[in-house]
């Protein structure tokens, strides 16, 4: 559990180094994600320990959003300011987002299984 | 005395996993709706908790920052199940991945442009663009970008919400029936709360919403912050 914490928090921090050697503006956590799937890849196997570790990790996840999600306070003024632009975007993106979505990949689907 | 705990991390951090637990409780005994996700229930609470004893967000975060700190390497840990799904589909990656690109695209673009339509603020857009992203990755983009993260945070939880209360209805309209489409509809759509209502269609809805959650917050991580910087340059 131990090693597989030490693995995750290593990809993470060979994220942060390839983010900060080649300045993309990528989260270095996404980039150790992509590494670690990379390495997952190639080792052909999930190792015991970093299963536990990852699984540990994800069912707290909730939790872990909580503190930024209290940082809402700050913004008040702003949410209080573009209230109506922000619920229409989201109503609005997300139905567009959700019809688009399923429908094309019904599409893919029905073209792929009629070759 | 107060000012004295106040000031302490210990206090934070056992109010937030204290409220949590609580909001969890609430949540199960409300049959899970995502109208009173745990998320949204602590934020709301520990909000007010802090608005009625005057404490202000600094403080606060200056303790809870030890929870949030768990958060990098809780995304690094979604390469785990992404690399269980990944292997379950490998032969439907060509389509999943044009349907994560475009779903992916239309989220964020819908979003920032209906916003700017509506007059909202830069800051505001800039916080909508990831909304369809797993709250880890929006908050960390939006934080990239320009935008708060904090509210990149909130306006995800909304939308994660506003997917699951509209997917049953859409699925009866559009006529969709397949289980792998419905989960990977509600992953791009509506990210880990999508996933977890898809796991109500089966095992393999589930397993293709938490693909899509993890092609499309990766595809959007890397791909939003250089549109950002391309829409700066030529404006």
């Amino acid at each position: 559990m131990l090693a597989g914490l030490l693995m995750i928090m290593g990809c993470q921090l060979l994220g942060e180094a390839l983010v900060y050697l080649l300045a993309i503006p990528v989260p270095g956590a996404v980039v150790g994600m992509v590494l670690m799937l990379i390495g997952l890849m190639l080792n052909g196997a999930v190792p015991e320990g970093l299963r536990g570790a990852s699984e540990g990790l994800l069912r707290y996840l909730p939790l872990m959003l909580v503190p930024s999600g209290v940082g809402l306070m700050v913004h008040f003024e702003l949410i209080a300011r573009d209230w109506l632009a922000i619920s229409l975007a989201l109503l609005a993106s997300t139905v567009l987002t959700f019809a688009l979505t399923a429908l094309l990949m019904q599409k893919l689907q029905s073209t792929r299984g009629g070759e | 005395m107060w000012q004295h705990f106040a000031a302490m991390p210990l206090l934070w951090i056992l109010v937030t996993v204290a409220v949590y637990l609580a909001a969890g409780w609430l949540n199960q005994r409300c049959g899970r709706t995502p109208l009173l996700h745990p998320v949204i229930v602590s934020l709301s609470l520990i909000i007010l908790l802090l608005k009625l004893t005057e404490i202000d967000y600094a403080t606060y975060i200056e303790g809870a920052a030890f929870i949030k700190f768990l958060m990098g390497p809780a995304i690094v840990a979604l390469a785990i199940p992404l690399y269980d799904n990944l292997h379950r589909v490998r032969e439907m990656l060509l389509p999943l991945l044009i349907g994560c690109v475009v779903g992916a695209l239309v989220a964020a673009l819908s979003a920032v442009g209906i916003g700017w339509l509506l007059g909202a603020d830069v800051t505001t857009l800039l916080s909508l663009a990831p909304k369809s992203v797993t709250s880890p990755i929006a908050i960390e983009v939006a934080d990239k970008i320009g935008g708060y993260g904090s509210l990149a945070a909130g306006l995800v939880l909304i939308t994660g919400a506003l997917g699951c209360l509209m997917a049953p209805l859409l699925f009866k309209l559009l006529r969709i029936d397949d289980p792998a489409i419905r989960g990977f509809t509600l992953g791009v759509s509506a990210h880990a709360m999508g996933t977890a209502f898809a796991f109500e269609y089966g095992a393999l809805a589930g397993a293709f919403s938490g693909l899509a959650m993890g092609m499309v917050g990766t595809f959007t991580a890397f791909v939003l912050p250089l549109l950002v910087e391309m829409i700066a340059l030529t404006g």
